[in-house]
């Protein structure tokens, strides 16, 4: 081709020729699987250093896999959070309320209520459990698949949903994608669609906190193929240089969208290994096992709060369903992963957890489910009153124009007047309800 | 001289046409290019195995191998950045951004580097690069799958900027890009992958099949950067537009009756300045129409250039008809959107005057 350097360097000299690797997952659609070669660890068999140690002690725990609760359902070894049975009932709750959540808001979705949805199914304790291990005022940065912080930190559901179907109800004014929730009460940041954007911004709010001598700490949550971004390696960089009271939350699901863990560089090593290259201290966990997903973020939260320093936590799950509404995953991935994940179901194995302990049953369990999903059911209805997407009972066409800035420019102000003579226009007799 | 002459008395259409959605022409050209130059090669977050979220590069990773069409790391600074370095390789490298509103990571890559390339080594190293990304809204994709950045692409020099509005153009822009030795931003219209839009969002899509610029010819064929398509011809006015929009103008002035003189800009960067000043001059009326924010929009480029160069042509100002300076609501989607009734009153306006 012309005007280009030329191409190929001396080919058939005696020097090695070199080739492109191009990572590959072990299973596409069809295959059967087989995950033995994934490191399941010994519930109990790993190391609980102190929180305020130097992070090179932790260094050995980012290939590790913390594991608490064991194949006969009890809690194991020096990371047992040793919860209460209300707290882990509790925990429990959340979890079925997030997926009878889940369930009705992808349902919606298909029955055309609203343009787009995201579980987070199986990943449950990655967001609950740490939560829960959070003080209610230490601030979040959470990226789109962490609708359980909120559901922990009590926001109402009625609200989640006016934001899912963008009607007059939505107090971010139908302006979001659906699930891009922000409350700003539940010190829950406002979430971006670009991703890992919101990690050297929970860095911030951490040295800010730190510079006003404040007591809360921020953490963030973000998928692991987005640490593949520039933005997450500032945030480590930054949280390393200015020893941050904030934890870097790595939900590692395997996937992202049709792109396993492979293409953020999961064959080379772990994703908490990347703490050790900071200088900060990491741990791995095992992300459906929630007692271990508390008792690490726990972990994190009491050293950043002890100016010991930011944790980066690698959460070691599955995205047990489609990216979103918009994904099929059967394009892609085999099946038959989810079934054979070596890890089980957080929620399975809290429930079966509670049960062992004689604090639960599997009657009482049904009734959660029933009441979760009436509760769902309920505030569905409630929040249908304001409005689906696209049916007309949305926020006023000024209010598109607000926000922007402070105040109204003039060219703003011009252009809601001409969205408002528009609207007249095409709805001479009023918005049809 | 209607869109079909166009095409089959381009010397270069010399085989059977077809019809395809915008998404199959991509899909085909580089396909075409892939199997033509040794060079070329495609990477960006899912188009490997998957084939991309929309589909554009279904296929191909299984028919040239994995090392001339594959996934990437999901960081666009890093797409961009080693698409450089392929370059300066002699590699030519065709990188997807999944969403243009997702490029921003890159745009140090793109704007200090991939751009300035050429430039600042007197020749010596070349970016020939072609990044494909889709834009524009219209399908409920909220602020961050909707946006049209293409003026913060425009104003930068070393970069050209194309946007096809049909599948028969997108095959043939997409490969004359590929071929170009300068770094292209090749915007794809999403919103007009499976079928044109009229803008009237309410009528059913009118799939691409049936409409008549989705004949694409078999094979390699070229449509030369900075050349623009008369869609329709006309003496009213003249309406300046590209992407999506130059649907929803075209359908807006036959609601209405008005003989407009369409024009399809192709490429922002080059500009067809030819074109558009015969058209204006000829007409002395020019409405400008993009999706995109208005405030130093490209449409406030090329209301400076019609000013500056057909003046004395102008029966009446230069109107622009743009998306409003907001970030792209989801729920008021089609409030926002640059519809019928904006452009309606616009055309109305402009032949008052
Ligand atoms: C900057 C940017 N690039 C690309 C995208 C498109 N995108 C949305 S989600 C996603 C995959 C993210 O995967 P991961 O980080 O593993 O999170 P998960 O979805 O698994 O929770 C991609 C590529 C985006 N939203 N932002
Ligand atoms: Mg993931």
């Amino acid at each position: 081709m012309a005007d280009r350097p030329e191409g190929t360097a001396a080919q058939g000299s005696n020097k090695p020729v070199l080739s492109l690797h191009v990572p590959e997952p072990k299973y596409r659609p069809g295959d059967t699987v087989d995950f033995s070669h994934i490191g399941v660890t010994r519930p109990g068999d790993q190391p609980r250093p102190d929180e305020v140690c130097h992070a090179s002690e932790t260094a050995p725990l980012t290939l590790d896999l913390v594991r608490v609760l064991g194949d006969d359902n009890k809690a194991h070894g020096p990371w047992d959070p040793k919860l209460d049975p209300e707290t882990l009932r509790q925990m429990l709750r959340h979890f079925a309320m997030v997926r009878a959540f889940d369930a009705r808001m992808y349902r919606g979705q298909r029955q055309g209520k609203t343009s787009f949805y995201m579980k987070c199914t199986g990943e449950e304790a990655t967001s609950i459990s740490a939560a829960m291990a959070l003080a209610s005022d230490d601030m979040v940065f959470p990226s789109y698949r962490q609708q359980g912080i909120l559901i922990a930190r009590g926001y109402s559901l009625v609200e989640m949903i006016n934001q899912i179907y963008s009607n007059r109800g939505d107090k971010l004014k139908g302006r979001q994608l659906p699930i891009m929730y922000s409350s700003r009460e539940h010190s829950f940041f406002s979430i971006s669609g670009n991703l890992a954007t919101q990690t050297p911004q929970a860095v911030g709010w951490a040295m800010a906190s730190a510079i006003k001598g404040d007591s809360r700490i921020a953490a963030t949550w973000v998928g692991e193929g987005s640490t593949a971004e520039g933005d997450f390696h500032s945030a480590c960089t930054f949280a390393a240089v200015y020893n941050a009271p904030v934890i870097l939350n790595v939900v590692n699901n395997q996937w992202a969208i049709s792109s396993f863990s492979g293409f953020a560089g999961a064959e080379r090593t772990t994703f908490a290994a990347r703490a050790v290259g900071y200088g900060i201290a990491g741990i791995r966990v095992d992300g459906n096992d929630p007692l271990a997903v508390y008792a690490a973020e726990r972990w994190a939260a009491n050293r950043a709060r002890a100016n010991a320093g930011p944790t980066l936590i690698e959460h070691f799950t599955y995205r047990a369903e489609g990216h979103s509404t918009s994904d099929d995953p059967s394009q892609y991935r085999s099946a038959h992963e989810s079934d054979e994940w070596p890890l089980g179901d957080p929620v399975n194995r809290l429930k079966k957890h509670l049960i062992a302990l004689g604090e639960w049953d599997e009657e009482r369990h049904a009734a959660m489910d029933l009441a979760c999903a009436e509760e769902v059911k309920a505030a569905t209805k409630e929040a249908e009153k304001n409005g689906i997407l696209g049916h007309g009972l949305h926020h006023p066409f000024a209010t598109m124009f607000e926000d922007v800035f402070e105040e109204l420019p003039w060219h703003l102000v011009e252009q809601s007047k001409q969205a408002i003579h528009e609207r007249e226009v095409k709805f001479p007799e009023g918005r049809p309800k | 001289m209607s869109v079909q002459e166009t095409a089959s008395s381009d010397p270069l259409v010399t085989e059977e046409t077809r019809r395809l959605n915008m998404i199959e022409a991509i899909n085909e050209a580089l396909d075409i290019m892939l199997a033509r130059d040794p060079d070329v090669i495609i990477m960006g977050e899912d188009v490997g195995y998957f084939g991309g979220v929309f589909r554009a590069t279904a296929g191909l990773q299984e028919k040239h191998g994995k090392t001339r069409v594959f996934d990437t790391p999901i960081s666009e600074c890093g797409i961009i950045g080693v698409a450089v370095g392929m370059g300066a390789y002699g590699l030519r490298p065709v990188p997807e951004i999944q969403f243009a509103d997702y490029i921003y990571p890159g745009l140090d890559q793109l704007i200090s580097e991939a751009a300035r390339l050429r430039y600042r080594s007197a020749g010596e190293y070349i970016a020939p690069m072609t990044v494909r990304s889709p834009f524009g809204g219209g399908i409920f994709g909220g602020q961050t799958h909707s946006q049209s950045p293409e003026a913060i692409f425009a104003h930068v020099s070393g970069l050209k900027t194309v946007i096809p509005s049909t599948p028969h153009d997108a095959k043939g822009l997409l490969i004359a890009a590929i071929e170009d030795n300068d770094p292209v931003i090749f915007f794809e219209p999403k919103r007009i992958y499976n079928g044109p839009f009229s803008g009237y969002y309410d009528k059913p899509v009118e799939p691409w099949k049936k409409h008549r610029d989705s004949k694409v010819p078999e094979g390699y064929y070229k449509i030369p950067l900075g050349k623009a398509r008369i869609v329709q011809e006309g003496e009213a006015m003249t309406v300046l537009t590209y992407g999506t929009m130059v649907h929803v103008a075209e359908a807006v002035c036959a609601a209405k009756g008005v003989d407009a003189e369409i024009l399809d800009l192709r490429t922002l960067v080059p500009l067809d300045i030819e074109a558009i000043e015969k058209s204006v001059k000829k007409t002395g009326r020019c409405l400008i129409v993009h999706e995109a924010t208005r405030t130093a929009g490209f449409g406030a480029e090329l209301s400076a250039l019609v000013t500056e160069r057909c003046f004395y042509h102008l029966e009446a100002p230069v109107d622009r008809v743009t998306g409003f300076d907001t970030p792209y609501p989801h729920s008021l989607e089609w409030a926002y959107f640059p519809g019928p009734v904006r452009i309606g009153e616009a055309i109305d306006k402009l032949l008052k005057d």
